[in-house]
């Protein structure tokens, strides 16, 4: 039996609505439009970023942010040798998880670097700003090693 | 409390594109033949029907409603649905047989996940703001854990590679796999890096299919006259969605979960383990503290072939299909949902008195 043709349409996804970000994911944001990184306070003081609205382990809410560095450490990191059509880079590149310099709790963001040989746990990097920042977490293009 | 036992169990093939076939033709012929291992006709034999599938896979909302046409809804059935793995349609079929509003269900879960990007679909699983966005995959994720346990010196590539391994000899005897072979450690560590530190084979298989399952009450199980294997527990915990926050070279919700379900009241014979990446299999078995006296993975796990939203149910019913054959009198199977192990849910199966 031969093979049924298969019908294609291309379909966009899309919401015709926008959401509030809110006190806590907008100070955030607006702080990443000036440039600037905030994380917050969780119950056991750990600073938390990018800062969440609630503490994961007391669910108490939580309100004291703190302004952290835009350099930090390596924890982990993911080499991408392939880059996906989505992805925020083209080039080879690193998912990391990134501890900033004042943080406790480690980011994920990406990290553009030569090769997986010039990365390594523990190593320093430091946030590339976007040419134009508008209040949303791709204003950080990537991280760079110092 | 009436004692719930699982009376039947099927799974399609585990292929990599089922090309044109839809969902409800991927559904329909595993149901069929779930019903007929129990012996019934269909969905209308049964008291209550949940089933788990993800929207996201088939890209339209609200797609899970056409797998109903599968069951023939027609006189009216109790019907429910997850968005979520089907083990978790498992869980709510048990609760409404609890409350004493059914006696009987039938829970499948489908995935057709070959026409999209799947770990780019995941992406969007994830929180909507901060990492959303950013499209950072469902590979990435498991790599960075990965790391995490390399660096830590908690695995070596090595262990990894010997899940892999065993995976792939263990779905020799799985006739839905859809990787096997006589692979060895060697082979799998000659392999480049494919996302680094993971290779290829670290990895789970994008695949298509269903799977299904009977459950019901002991007494009408008996009453069926068909053979059994009793779910004596059941429970599911999730962790932050914050993965800076989560220890994630442990599975912290898999433990609670399994101690929640009444595991360690008994010996383990035999587990079946939702690790969609090798290192995770490790994470899982040590969460559990299994020891060499627990099979794991004997169906090869889901290294062997990865049904999103029906794999979690399959691994119990692999477990059911041990017990009734009477390779184990006692086993746990597990299924997860989200990055690096989120969500975990673990049930326990006993073979049944007089069964």
């Amino acid at each position: 039996m031969s093979q049924p043709e298969i019908l294609n349409q291309s379909f966009e996804l899309g919401y015709t609505y926008t959401r509030s970000t809110g006190p806590v994911i907008g100070r955030f944001m607006t702080e990443l439009k000036k440039r600037n990184i905030v994380g917050i306070k969780a119950s056991d003081g750990r600073v938390v970023v990018p800062p969440m609205e609630y503490d994961p382990d007391t669910a108490e809410e939580l309100s004291e942010f703190v302004e952290v560095g835009e350099q930090g450490e390596i924890v982990s990191f993911a080499w991408v040798k392939e880059p996906r059509e989505s992805h925020p880079l083209q080039q080879p590149f690193a998912w990391a998880m990134i501890k900033l310099d004042g943080a406790d709790v480690p980011m994920i963001h990406c990290v553009a670097a030569p090769a997986e040989s010039d990365l390594a746990t523990g190593a320093r990097v430091r946030a590339v700003w976007a040419d134009e920042t508008i209040g949303f977490i791709t204003d950080i293009r990537c991280f760079e090693l110092v | 409390m009436k004692d719930i036992a699982i009376v039947a169990y099927q799974q399609s093939d585990s292929v990599s594109d089922a090309g044109a076939v839809n969902e409800v033709e991927l559904i329909m012929p595993v149901l069929a033949r779930t019903f007929e291992q129990a012996g019934l006709n269909s969905a209308q034999d049964v008291d209550f029907v949940c089933s788990g599938s993800c929207d996201y896979l088939q890209g339209a909302a609200f797609a899970f409603v056409s797998g109903v046409d599968a069951l023939g809804a027609v006189p009216p059935i109790k019907e429910s649905h997850v968005e979520m793995d089907a083990a978790w349609a498992l869980y709510e079929s048990i609760l409404k047989i609890r409350m004493g509003h059914a006696d009987s269900a039938l829970i499948y879960g489908f995935g057709k996940s070959s026409p999209g990007e799947l770990p780019v679909v995941l992406s969007q699983q994830l929180d909507p703001y901060y990492l959303a966005p950013l499209w950072v995959d469902s590979i990435s994720l498991a790599a960075l854990q990965a790391r995490m346990m390399l660096d830590k010196g908690l695995i070596t590539e090595r262990d990894m590679a010997e899940v892999v391994s065993r995976s792939r000899r263990n779905a020799m005897n799985n006739p839905h796999a859809q990787l096997s072979g006589d692979i060895s450690v060697d082979d799998v560590l000659a392999e480049e890096t494919y996302l680094s530190p993971l290779r290829k084979a670290d990895c789970s298989p994008i695949s298509d299919g269903a799977s299904a399952i009977i459950i019901a009450t002991v007494e009408q199980a008996r009453a069926w006259g068909l053979p059994y294997a009793v779910i004596s527990g059941i429970d599911h915990c999730i962790e932050t969605h914050n993965l800076g926050m989560r220890d994630l070279t442990d599975s912290v919700s898999t433990r609670m979960a399994a101690n929640r379900a009444g595991m360690n009241t008994g010996k383990v014979d035999v587990a079946e383990l939702y690790a969609p990446f090798s290192h995770q299999e490790i994470i899982l078995a040590r969460a559990l503290g299994l020891d060499d006296s627990t099979q794991v993975n004997p169906s090869g796990g889901v290294l062997a072939g990865n049904l999103m939203m029906a794999s979690g149910l399959s691994r119990v019913g692999e477990v059911f299909n041990r017990i009734v054959k009477g390779e184990a009198q006692r086993g746990i199977a597990h299924a997860t949902s989200g990055p690096c192990l989120q969500h975990n849910l673990v049930t326990v199966l006993e073979k049944g008195e007089n069964a």
